[in-house]
């Protein structure tokens, strides 16, 4: 296929998700089962034969959430209730969540009281540093599989498993050379068109979108590319989805060639272990990849992530995404605003609503911080 | 008018001794520990640990009125102007030493952070372990939304030991198991004498007030364990009681009781409980300081260490908001109120997500809510005109409704 088509294709999936997913639950039969975080186990649900997708949150208005969730309350986690309160997401069987921040924590009691679908709290420790721990995350991963089993009545081989493990590190290996390949030739793809490729991987059915990005790579890979090197910006944070962001940068000779996010790298970043246990295999990815906020892996985790994704990448500058009313994200900025300013590297701090445009104040910010570069 | 409760002033000189203390610790050889007001603290006081609790220090902040400034302060710092006031608190209290207490908190030599209040205190503690450079335990306490799991119950339990370990490493000192099975016990008795506090107010009139609670709260949350503590409940019940006996109620001429919900509002407390009162309202239980005493069912008193992760997984901020709502019914009906009053605390989110299902869930009850919109330190998220015209009406709602029922 060709690149652009291929792109239209992510971007299409990536604008509107829910009628993808309704066409997949007519084609295929599978149960939908929506995750609310990058902590959520895939792996499982695929081998239950069931589709897991991420719910973002698509509704504009809050006015369903507003009965639920006090205004502050992030506009992610009320978001996804909106979407759970209209309707909009109908077609799902089953909502999965493992424990990440306060909110998401009370949401899951929040959605089992107002929602009809099947539920999944996935009980993990918040330290992950420890044996103790990991054995614990082990427990609660078999205790996700009976579960599974149950509400879905599927059994969940161990076969099933390991193609599932290995279906999912087919698909990350294929974000992270893409990642690769924008660090290496910056500007190859624009900014949202990654992110929305990326958005759509977390929506897609697996297999089509390990195809998709073959061809996608293998056209980006083919292409030849003379560009002045533009200055290289990291985004940080939770999530950043809107487009105008990376049109700002790119619009002042910036390419973002990395992020942190939940939406970005934060899905795709480490791989399971193929040759071990399946279930060891995905507690090993999930407690020595890089971590979010809201776990412990130590207490400089994250500046020291910060640093070397700087190093590795050669950033010029870094942009901090933050959703507004976001404990865990928030907390860790000021000591590694510190760290940065050690370091002499420029960055900015932009605290936002999902639902927000881009205003002028923004802008000017940004705009700002790029002219330092 | 029922006037102070003689046993206030015992309880502000143990407080202040228990600082002094704390301050010279390193004088005495001892160590100090900050913990979490959920934290496991008996181990602790078995070592011989000076426990320090930084919450209760927000709160002292709080009831100084000087939280909106110290937020300030910490928001200048990058912090942001939508998390817990009480971690901004203490970040810039540990810089600028200012604090209402002479010279701030006694600086850690550990960090003990339980996340069964909330995940806040998990970035907090981090925090402050990279400031203060000291090592850090997490007492890591699995979410109960429907199920207390028998993984959780292992995982608990095996952070026990793992606890132990940790301050005998820093300690340098053996674990000291007899001394922790007496502090078991003193702990559990201190919750039980506790709870026959706060059960006073099922007198009516009610000898005290939830506000009286949220100052005599103190003690259980930092030194349970101790002594000194079940002494001074033992104190304050004999009080409670004799003022049932003699028909004494905290609120003159009581006519409407009332259940508080989530944190108090540090910095309004007087003039609350004042609103209150000159509508012939008390506050009479409250979910707040309960937490310290719902989980007596769970611990084993003859061997504390073998129930205490279940003790400290299971409480009142640990688990579904149905269950929370269920807790919220039985105080409607144990302390016969006429109504709940929510605070909506914009630095509490595990507390206040969830404030209006628990609405929902007590239809049944048929009571009257009113939900406040408030921080617990922070004055600068607070309306006092809003406040008053919201309590008027609640409370015309709560007389009206006494009449219709008569
Ligand atoms: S953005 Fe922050 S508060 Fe919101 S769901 Fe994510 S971690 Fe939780
Ligand atoms: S007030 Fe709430 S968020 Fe803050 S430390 Fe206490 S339990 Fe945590």
């Amino acid at each position: 296929m060709q690149k652009e088509k291929i792109i239209n294709r992510f971007r299409e999936v990536a604008r509107a998700p829910y009628p993808y997913l309704q066409k997949l639950k007519k084609k295929t039969g599978k149960a939908l089962i929506g995750s609310t975080c990058a902590f959520t186990p895939e792996e499982f649900i695929l081998a239950a034969g069931a589709h897991p997708f991420r719910i973002f949150g698509e509704s504009e208005s809050l006015s369903g959430a507003d009965a639920h969730i006090q205004a502050y309350g992030c506009s992610m986690v009320r978001g996804m209730l909106e979407d759970g309160l209209s309707g909009k997401l109908e077609f799902l069987d089953g909502v999965v969540f493992p424990h990440a921040c306060d909110s998401i924590q009370r949401l899951s009691d929040i959605w089992r009281l107002n929602i009809k679908s099947l539920h999944f709290d996935v009980l993990l420790p918040v330290k992950l540093d420890s044996p103790l721990a990991k054995s614990y995350f082990t427990d609660v991963l078999k205790r996700f599989r009976k579960d599974l089993e149950k509400a879905l009545e599927v059994e969940i081989t161990e076969e099933a498993l390991k193609e599932a493990v290995a279906l999912m590190n087919n698909l990350r290996r294929r974000l992270i050379r893409l990642y690769g390949l924008q660090s290496e030739r910056p500007g190859i793809l624009s900014g949202s068109d990654l992110s929305a490729v990326v958005k759509a991987a977390m929506v897609m059915e697996k297999q089509e979108t390990v195809t998709l990005l073959d061809d996608l790579l293998e056209a980006l890979e083919n292409e030849p590319f003379s560009q002045r090197p533009p200055k290289r910006i990291l985004i940080s944070g939770s999530i950043c989805s809107h487009p105008d962001i990376y049109q700002m940068i790119e619009g002042k000779g910036a390419v973002v060639v990395w992020d942190d996010l939940c939406s970005g790298s934060r899905y795709f970043e480490g791989l399971a272990a193929e040759d071990k246990e399946p279930v060891e295999a995905v507690t090993g990815r999930f407690t020595e990849r890089y971590v979010c906020p809201a776990k412990h892996l130590g207490v400089k985790f994250q500046m020291e992530n910060l640093k070397k994704l700087v190093k590795e990448h050669k950033i010029d500058g870094i942009l901090f995404m933050l959703l507004k009313f976001c404990e865990p994200f928030s907390f860790d900025y000021p000591d590694i605003k510190t760290g940065l300013e050690q370091m002499e590297i420029p960055f900015l701090l932009v605290e936002m609503d999902r639902h927000n445009e881009v205003d002028e104040q923004m802008r000017t910010r940004i705009d700002t911080m790029l002219e330092i570069l | 008018m029922a006037g102070r409760l003689k046993a206030t002033k015992k309880m502000k000189s143990i407080m202040k001794w228990y600082y002094v203390e704390a301050k010279y610790a390193r004088y005495l050889g001892k160590k100090v520990a900050w913990i979490t007001s959920g934290g496991p603290v008996e181990p602790l006081i078995a070592m011989n640990i000076i426990p320090v609790y930084p919450e209760n220090h927000g709160a002292m902040i709080g009831a100084s009125k000087m939280g909106g400034k110290m937020s300030e302060f910490a928001e200048g710092l990058g912090y942001s102007s939508d998390v817990c006031s009480y971690t901004k608190n203490d970040i810039t209290s540990s810089i600028t030493k200012e604090s209402p207490i002479k010279g701030g908190l006694p600086e850690p030599d550990m960090l003990i952070c339980s996340n069964n209040i909330c995940g806040t205190v998990l970035k907090w503690y981090e925090i402050q372990a990279r400031k203060f450079n000291v090592p850090l335990f997490i007492y890591d306490t699995p979410f109960v939304h429907t199920e207390f799991t028998e993984e959780a119950r292992a995982y608990v339990n095996a952070q026990t030991e793992e606890y132990i370990k940790f301050l005998e490493k820093h300690t340098g000192k053996k674990f000291n198991y007899k001394k922790m099975k007496r502090v078991g016990k003193l702990s559990l008795e201190a919750m039980r004498l506790w709870k026959k506090v706060l059960e006073t107010a099922e007198h009516k009139p009610s000898p005290m007030t939830a506000f009286d609670a949220f100052f005599h709260l103190a003690l259980i949350v930092t030194l349970r364990g101790k002594k000194v503590v079940v002494k001074y409940y033992r104190q304050l019940l004999k009080e409670l009681e004799e003022r049932n006996k003699n028909n004494i109620g905290a609120v003159d001429n009581e006519q409407y009781r009332l259940l508080w919900d989530n944190l108090p509002i540090w910095f309004r407390m007087r003039w609350l409980s004042e609103k209150f009162a000159s509508h012939g309202a008390a506050l009479v239980a409250d979910t707040y300081t309960q937490a310290w005493c719902g989980v007596i069912d769970y611990v084993n008193e003859e061997d504390f260490l073998s129930t205490m992760g279940e003790a400290y997984t299971r409480i009142h901020l640990n688990v579904g908001v149905d269950q929370m709502a269920d807790t919220i019914k039985k105080f409607i009906r144990q302390y016969d109120v006429d109504g709940l009053v929510m605070h909506s605390n914009r630095s509490c989110k595990p507390y206040s997500f969830g404030q209006y299902d628990i609405q929902n869930l007590l239809q049944d009850e048929d009571i009257p809510v009113l939900m406040i919109e408030a921080d617990m330190t922070d004055e600068r998220k607070f309306s006092e005109s809003q406040a008053e015209a919201r309590i008027d009406a609640f409370m015309e709602v709560i007389k009206q409704r006494k009449r219709e029922k008569k």
